[in-house]
């Protein structure tokens, strides 16, 4: 059976899909996707569908899976690399990939997850900061 | 109805006989209904084609214009409609051209007084009509093909998306969009992203007389496919009429950013990328 390879680069984990995914290749991507993100403490995922000439609902299930799947596991995923004939059948179909970001490219993927996890950080250095005022006042 | 085999000969001896009258009368006739928008010159070459091409024709024995031995009168009918209708002449006015020719029978024909000559004329006249008809078919197909060449240049040539920023590029979008054109714009547009990497997109809709709910809708599933891809459009140029239909129809923009000027929607996407822009910085150091 075809297994979907997972790469790490840095804080991010890297899915390119290459093959027309069976429910079994999928399933498998999903699991072996959810053992990384919590074995490498990794908080970004970009899933690569440059390669795919077909989205379909079933593809579009699987990425809303995994989406939700990293988000409880505080990952961030971005799809990245749709073609446009896939995007303009998407919405022909009115397939709108709810709950999932997208950028044109890897590099700007990762650049969306750093910039995620920067505002998350200033979010908590805010909290942070709040904490000290209320106490010292 | 169509010719006997005699009365096709007695048309070729006809038109034999009194070549130069009937080409004389016939261009004649033809120039009147022209007003003087082709030369007498062209006019006589054209007749005298066509006076051959009947001759010809109706030596073998023509019964019928969709025969065989017809397929030279044919080719010079299509010839002449094809040039009326690259010239700009109205379709009554390549008829006429043709249907010219029954007075000039008519007149040939007075002169004969026996029983024969009545039926000879109708059953000439009939071939005529054919050939009219035949013409105003060749001069629709013309236009036809001029019109869907034009259509095609068009659709061609109006569409550029253009780089305006590092990263931001602009559909200027010019003249009515219909579903043809909107898909060529989606395409072009999308290719563009993933070519140049652009997250930003900026359709600029100055240029498009009026937007009901169809070409709202296109515009919609361009941004939502944009969208899909990465990438961040920005609706721009929406003129205050415009602006009063969308909302009159009911168009929901939902949160598609929208701007009243393409500088707007610029200055707009240069922030979000976080470009310092030249106003910003006066602020800042103010």
């Amino acid at each position: 059976m075809e297994r979907v390879p997972i790469l790490k680069i840095g804080d991010i984990l890297l899915v390119s899909i290459q093959t027309d995914m069976s429910d079994q290749t999928a399933v498998q991507l999903q699991e072996d996707l959810a053992e990384r993100i919590v074995a490498t403490g990794c908080h970004g995922v970009i899933i690569d569908i440059t390669a795919l000439d077909i989205v379909d609902s079933f593809v579009g299930r699987m990425l809303s899976t995994i989406a939700s799947i990293s988000k409880v596991l505080d990952a961030e995923t971005v799809v990245v690399g749709m073609r446009p004939a896939v995007a303009i059948t998407l919405v022909e179909l009115g397939l709108s990939l709810n709950g999932i970001r997208t950028a044109l490219n890897v590099e700007r993927g990762m650049e969306l997850i750093a910039a995620a996890r920067a505002d998350e950080h200033d979010l908590a250095f805010d909290d942070q900061a709040d904490a000290d005022t209320t106490a010292s006042s | 109805m169509a010719l006997s085999a005699e009365q096709s000969s007695r048309l070729a001896g006809l038109l034999t006989r009194h070549e130069e009258q009937v080409t004389q009368r016939w261009t004649e006739a033809i120039a009147g209904s022209m007003r003087g928008r082709l030369s007498q010159a062209e006019l006589r070459r054209q007749v005298q084609d066509l006076h051959r091409g009947m001759i010809v024709a109706s030596e073998q024995g023509v019964i019928d214009l969709d025969s065989e031995q017809a397929s030279e009168l044919r080719a010079v009918l299509s010839e002449l409609s094809r040039g009326r209708a690259r010239q700009g002449f109205s379709a009554t006015e390549t008829a006429v051209s043709v249907f010219a020719l029954k007075d000039v029978l008519l007149d040939l024909m007075e002169d004969q007084s026996d029983g024969g000559a009545l039926r000879d004329y109708v059953a000439f006249a009939a071939l005529v009509d054919q050939m009219g008809l035949f013409t105003f078919e060749s001069y629709v197909r013309t236009r036809e093909s001029l019109i869907a060449d034009q259509a095609e240049q068009l659709l061609e040539l109006s569409t550029p998306v253009v780089k305006l920023w590092e990263g931001v590029v602009a559909v200027p979008l010019v003249g009515t969009l219909d579903s043809a054109r909107a898909q060529v714009v989606m395409e072009r547009l999308l290719q563009t992203l993933v070519d140049t990497g652009s997250p930003y997109a900026i359709i600029d809709i100055t240029g498009v007389p009026a937007v009901d709910t169809q070409v709202a809708q296109h515009i919609l599933k361009t941004v939502v496919a944009a969208r899909l891809m990465g990438a961040d459009c920005i609706i721009s140029g929406i003129r205050p009429q415009i602006a009063q239909t969308i909302v009159a129809l009911g168009i929901e923009f939902g949160d598609i950013a929208t701007k009243a000027s393409l500088a707007d929607a610029l200055r707009h996407v240069l922030r979000l990328s976080g470009v310092e822009t030249g106003r910003r910085q006066h602020r800042r150091e103010a």
